[in-house]
């Protein structure tokens, strides 16, 4: 692997996903993309006491399937990269423990799971590491206690506030040939264009996206009309919206053909979401799940994957902070038999 | 006046205060947190400038019920006290007139917390 510029790693043949596995609850299930899921999860306990505790089990519960498919074990898992939105990522961190396989937690709100990968497929085309599993998950409950009040209060929800998905989602990375290579991926830079509204995330984050996307082009050498889609996390409606004119008004062209964003498709229109998904399960459910799934029918061939995620909390909210933003960019590319097809 | 009267001038004056509420959640960014202490502190102003008392007189439940009825209790609670016991009462009067208020609150969220347990929507 060698870097490109400032900020992009270009990956030779290096870095592979060669399986992935998603689970999400009932109303990602009832979702226009529920039959994509691994599984359909009825009770959003899980089984478990707690929403926390659900949601760890939810994030070992997809490592594990993605293991399994893998026909692997975990003992041949060299490394696990995962984060969530809980404080001090303990859903991620009692997962490991109950996995018992080498742990890296980390953290990039929304766009924890392309942080993940991005930085799995150093550590394998690096030669340190054969197989590395990245994942990320978010589950609605814990992320209401969490930023807003936790569910026992029983306060309404106002229309513009996002639906943070009940998902998960965990990518095996490997140098091993397989269908979907990862070509490249482009670091974030944190940026903040002093938005102060947490209801309007997707304004925060998209200037973010767009720093990212436009670096990603340049130390590549690509246009948007290199991937059949370029597919966001979360920005939602809005924000999609408000990056697709400030892609307009750099490159001077209109892409709304291109854009994908996992939050805004999640759920149906009628399922009272109000202003679409969010969490990191939105971008790590569907791409472990129906993005991987339609690249090795061969429906996309080129992808760009755009994670992003708002870099604050209650606290720094609290204290007048604006909400700073970060984007990780990974390309895709299917290739049979090493020749990208 | 008949008791049909009464309840039609509490559910009118009780549910304009709440879309006031829902205007508030809808069409501003602040939380419900702020939204519902903002009703608190309304009721207590409203009363201390005498607009309140005569609310609750024409509605009764339809204005006690509300939030906002909570403010008029504690502000009311401080004016009898004071009345009363002279200045000890700025800080005893809110409370102890609201003492029924804050105990059911408190034992019937226990109640509810013991009993039920929360799902997602």
């Amino acid at each position: 692997m060698k870097r490109a510029n400032e900020r992009t790693i270009v990956f030779e043949n290096e870095a592979y996903i060669t399986q992935g596995a998603s689970i999400a609850g009932q109303k990602e299930g009832e979702g226009p993309y529920g039959d994509t899921f691994d599984q359909i999860i009825e009770d959003d306990l899980l089984g478990t006491e707690t929403w926390e505790k659900a949601e760890s089990e939810l994030l070992k519960r997809t490592v594990l399937r993605c293991i399994e498919k893998s026909g692997k074990t975990k003992t041949d898992v060299d490394v696990f990269l995962a984060g969530d939105l809980n404080a001090q990522i303990i859903s991620s961190g009692f997962a490991a423990r109950d996995l018992g396989i080498p742990f890296l937690g980390m953290y990039g709100a929304c766009s924890t799971m392309i942080e993940s990968i991005l930085t799995g497929a150093v550590f394998v085309a690096s030669g340190a590491f054969h197989t590395v599993v990245c994942a990320a998950s978010s589950h609605f409950c814990t992320a209401e206690r969490q930023f807003r009040t936790p569910l026992e209060l029983g306060t309404q929800r106002p229309p513009s506030a996002q639906w943070t998905a009940t998902a998960a989602g965990a990518c095996m990375v490997e140098k091993e040939k397989s269908a979907i290579e990862i070509k490249s991926g482009t670091l974030g830079r944190v940026i903040d264009l002093k938005i102060k509204d947490p209801a309007h995330m997707g304004a925060a984050m998209a200037p973010a996206v767009a720093d990212t996307l436009f670096r990603h082009l340049t130390d590549t050498k690509k246009s948007i009309r290199d991937f059949d889609k370029i597919i966001t996390g979360d920005l939602g409606k809005y924000g999609l919206g408000i990056l697709k004119e400030i892609v307009k008004e750099k490159l001077g062209e209109e892409a709304d053909d291109i854009f994908f964003d996992c939050g805004e498709n999640l759920y149906q229109d009628n399922q009272d979401v109000h202003a679409g998904g969010s969490g990191c399960g939105c971008i790590a459910g569907l791409l472990s799940g129906h993005i991987l799934k339609e690249m090795k029918k061969g429906k996309y061939r080129k992808l760009l994957i755009l994670g992003s995620g708002a870099m604050m909390s209650v606290t720094s909210s609290l204290q007048g902070e604006s909400i700073p933003s970060v984007s990780y960019a990974i390309s895709l590319e299917r290739c049979i038999d090493g020749i990208v097809s | 006046m008949e008791l049909s009267v009464e309840i039609i001038k509490a559910f009118l004056v009780g549910g304009a205060i709440c879309c006031i509420g829902q205007a508030l959640i809808m069409y501003t960014n602040l939380t419900t947190a702020r939204i519902l202490v903002a009703f608190v502190v309304s009721g207590v102003i409203l009363t201390a400038v005498g607009i309140y008392k005569p609310l609750v007189d024409f509605a009764g439940a339809g204005a006690t019920v509300p939030l906002t009825g909570f403010g008029y209790s504690l502000a009311a609670g401080v004016q009898k006290t004071v009345d009363e016991i002279g200045f000890l009462g700025v800080f005893t009067g809110g409370i102890q007139n609201t003492a029924a208020g804050i105990t059911v609150a408190v034992f019937f969220s226990l109640i509810n917390a013991l009993i039920f347990k929360p799902k997602a929507k």
